[in-house]
């Protein structure tokens, strides 16, 4: 997809290099001091040798899913307001992350996504609806996540980057072309698995892209209490992997510089870590009061960053997008939110027996026990109508009790 | 009292039949049955991988994958950063790309690390995804105590797992079920917590792993997940055991029959899932049940135990149902863990005060 790459670790050579002791392979995997900026936020294109502006088309079709997922974080929103699901954590602001972790990907390859990627996964073609089953409440997940080779959204913090470099180190002892792209936020950076799955992947050299959204908060805490490291990127270079750092409100940049990182990675280059800077527009969830420890001057600063508004700029002034083009983007989006606010007001009839179904790949004698006590409870709640059939592998041990 | 049939552990006789004859002589231990387990299942499904920390080139700290490496290659059985987390979260996106990972966790105490993993993912995960991920991992731990460990070396962490549903917990006690629970527990769907008593290692039988082999990949192994089996018969109490606590059982049920009393002993095999119907079928019989088991008596497995047998079998007990269990201390260090460990007398105590009359 992107083009910015030779391949070696050497697409990723830090910019502004302070020299000193450190040998050059070494400095080659610190990040640059300055995040990657293609597009600024005038919409002016900022030039960068290392990493060319991603094409016209591509840029387009990338607006495109941008403005889908502000209107996808936007609608979610409003039906957690009206009572049609428990909880939503808004990726709004950070739209540009979401989209381009999904449209970096080729089919082969797998996302891993956190509770905060919804638009990520949504991108990467996985039905909303599905998606939001989760935050519905019906189950725990939506999707298969072989179908569109999107893991379930993690909940637990930075366990799924494990997961990930399972993923593809499976693939690689098979000799497959994956790349998995595994997302955390700046938060996840200091629980232990985060490490443990980059030095894994660095140890076992499988292609991997550990994609970081510093949007500055974790919940409360602001990223100044989760570390004094000079940028998340640095932790890289501990393990031996390069660091890069990139405008996480930039679609252009983001396209760019995680482009070249899944293609180092599926050309064997091993894995790298990338960290967006971004912000959190809105609180962590509904459930969240972000006024308790933020100020509203400290997201006002962030408005005229947001990653839509410069975008749009970039392209009305080549062109590329005309308002015919903008209307045919709203009408998808409002589609899609369409579907979503149907999907999401029609009643789901959640099974109860379908409890005990998952746990193991068949029952146990206990599970058996317990689906049969459930399933009388309820028809005895039901009322004098007639008794359900029994269930086909039958009530297990039935004791002698009197 | 009734004549107990004095059947060595060895010899006795699955429940479903099809034990495999010895060759004569042949002999091996439980940590070399544990070894061709694990290079048969190698050899019959090229998913199946293992790894850990110094499972390659060692061999393992208790040999138990030696030679692994250099038959099959450092991609098949290989060393991993010394992070317990990172070997689960790998071995959980293995299995989602269709791999059938066995890690070792080198000691009970030294899993914990990992707990994250196994309880929010290897457990979950099939239920979470309404099976379609299903993660076929078999975490092997060196398990239990009686092997003079310093600290850490030897807990007993099995109510851990065994209550985390979603997870298949194992706990072999002999040479013979050793190697067929191992490759039943690598050929599940279902992710395995595989408990290897490490004081029985080093224990003998009379078995020809190359017919086991044989046995269980011409189907013919009789299943033993959620299969207990009557280790020892008799028909005046019942000791329930798993692990290392059922050759002390059966030493009990020895020294009990000289006494005149007829003790059949049941090993459970497997903790989760349980085995009710084995286990009430010989308690409804006798009458009369300890549970024995090494890990703290507080809140763990031998409860469970005993709570089930007295909810499904109270109209045919003589006495309440007793625990032989660790006390509720920390593993003690090695020269006092034979005052905590269940011992042959401890438990011939316990059957004494089943209220026998005359």
């Amino acid at each position: 997809m992107s083009t910015a790459t030779n391949g070696g670790r050497g697409s990723m050579l830090g910019g502004a290099s302070d020299g000193g002791a450190a040998p050059a392979a070494d400095r080659a995997l610190l990040p640059s001091a300055e995040p990657v900026q293609l597009v600024d936020p005038d919409g002016q294109h900022n030039h960068d040798d290392r990493y060319p502006l991603p094409d016209g088309e591509q840029l387009l079709g990338a607006f495109g899913r941008l403005v889908a997922g502000r209107r996808i974080n936007d609608q979610a929103n409003a039906l957690v307001r009206q009572g049609r699901m428990a909880v939503y954590p808004s990726s709004h602001g950070q739209e540009a992350c979401q989209v381009a972790a999904a449209v970096v990907l080729g089919n082969e390859d797998w996302l891993f996504p956190t509770y905060r990627d919804t638009v990520a996964v949504i991108t990467r073609g996985v039905d909303p609806l599905q998606v939001l089953t989760l935050l519905r409440g019906d189950w725990h997940g939506g999707y298969d996540p072989h179908e569109h080779r999107v893991a379930t959204q993690a909940t637990p913090l930075a366990t799924q980057l494990l997961h990930a470099v399972g993923v593809a180190h499976a693939a690689k002892l098979r000799g497959e072309p994956t790349v998995v792209l595994a997302m955390c936020g700046d938060g996840a950076t200091s629980e232990g698995d985060f490490h443990e799955a980059l030095n894994f992947a660095a140890v076992f050299h499988v292609p991997v892209v550990f994609f970081i959204q510093n949007n500055e908060f974790a919940i409360s805490v602001p990223l100044k209490n989760q570390t004094v490291a000079p940028s998340l990127a640095h932790k890289a270079i501990g393990y031996g992997m390069p660091g890069e750092r990139v405008d996480g409100n930039d679609l252009a940049a983001l396209l760019a510089v995680l482009g070249a990182a899944v293609d180092r990675a599926r050309d064997g280059g091993g894995p790298s870590l990338i960290e967006a800077h971004t912000y959190r527009m809105q609180a962590h969830t509904n459930a969240d009061d972000a006024t308790r420890y933020r100020s509203a001057d400290d997201v006002e600063r962030w408005v005229p960053r947001d990653p839509i508004l410069r975008m749009r700029t970039y392209l009305r002034a080549l062109n590329l997008l005309t308002d015919e083009g903008e209307r045919a983007f709203a009408d998808e989006a409002d589609a899609i939110a369409a579907a979503i606010r149907k999907g999401l007001n029609t009643e789901v009839e959640v099974n109860p027996a379908e409890l005990f179904e998952y746990v193991y790949t068949e029952k146990t004698s206990q599970l058996r026990e317990q689906a049969e006590q459930l399933r009388e409870e309820l028809a005895r709640d039901a009322g004098a109508g007639a008794a359900p059939d029994a269930p086909a592998d039958g009530a297990g041990d039935e004791g002698d009790q009197p | 009292m009734t004549q107990t049939t004095e059947a060595p552990i060895a010899d006795r006789a699955d429940r479903a039949g099809s034990t495999p004859a010895p060759r004569a002589g042949a002999t091996s231990t439980f940590a070399k049955a544990l070894n061709a387990a694990l290079a048969d299942a190698m050899e019959a499904d090229p998913a199946v991988l293992m790894f850990g920390e110094d499972v390659g080139t060692l061999g393992g700290v208790f040999r138990i994958t030696d030679g692994l490496t250099a038959r099959f290659g450092e991609e098949r059985c290989f060393d991993t950063p010394l992070a317990e987390a990172g070997i689960m979260g790998m071995a959980v996106g293995m299995a989602m790309n269709g791999m059938k990972p066995v890690v070792e966790m080198q000691f009970d105490a030294f899993a914990y690390p990992a707990f994250e993993q196994v309880v929010s993912h290897v457990a979950k995960m099939p239920n979470r995804t309404r099976g379609k991920v299903r993660l076929p991992i078999v975490i092997r731990i060196p398990y239990a105590g009686g092997i003079g460990g310093v600290e850490h070396h030897c807990d007993s962490s099995e109510a851990y797992y065994a209550h985390t549903p979603g997870l298949t917990v194992l706990a072999p006690a002999t040479v013979r079920d050793a190697y067929f629970m191992l490759r039943e527990a690598i050929a599940s769907p279902d992710p395995v917590v595989f408990l290897e008593p490490k004081k029985l290692y080093w224990s003998k039988e009379e078995v020809d792993l190359a017919e086991l082999r044989r046995t269980f990949d011409e189907g013919e192994a009789p299943r033993r997940i959620g299969r207990a089996v009557v280790a020892r018969q008799g028909t005046d109490a019942t000791l329930i055991s798993y692990g290392p606590s059922v050759p002390t059982a059966l030493g009990a049920a020895a020294a009990a029959a000289e006494e005149g009393r007829s003790i059949e002993v049941i090993d459970l095999r497997s903790i989760v899932p349980f085995d009710d119907e084995t286990v009430c079928e010989s308690v409804r019989r006798t009458g009369r049940a300890v549970v024995v088991a090494e890990a703290p008596g507080f809140a763990s497995v031998a409860s469970e135990i005993v709570a089930r047998v007295q909810e499904r079998c109270f109209h045919s007990l003589a006495a309440p149902v007793l625990r032989v269990t660790g006390f509720d201390i920390p593993y003690p260090s090695p020269k006092l863990e034979h005052f905590y460990l269940p011992s042959v007398d401890r438990i011939l105590d316990a059957v004494d005060d089943l209220q026998w009359e005359d």
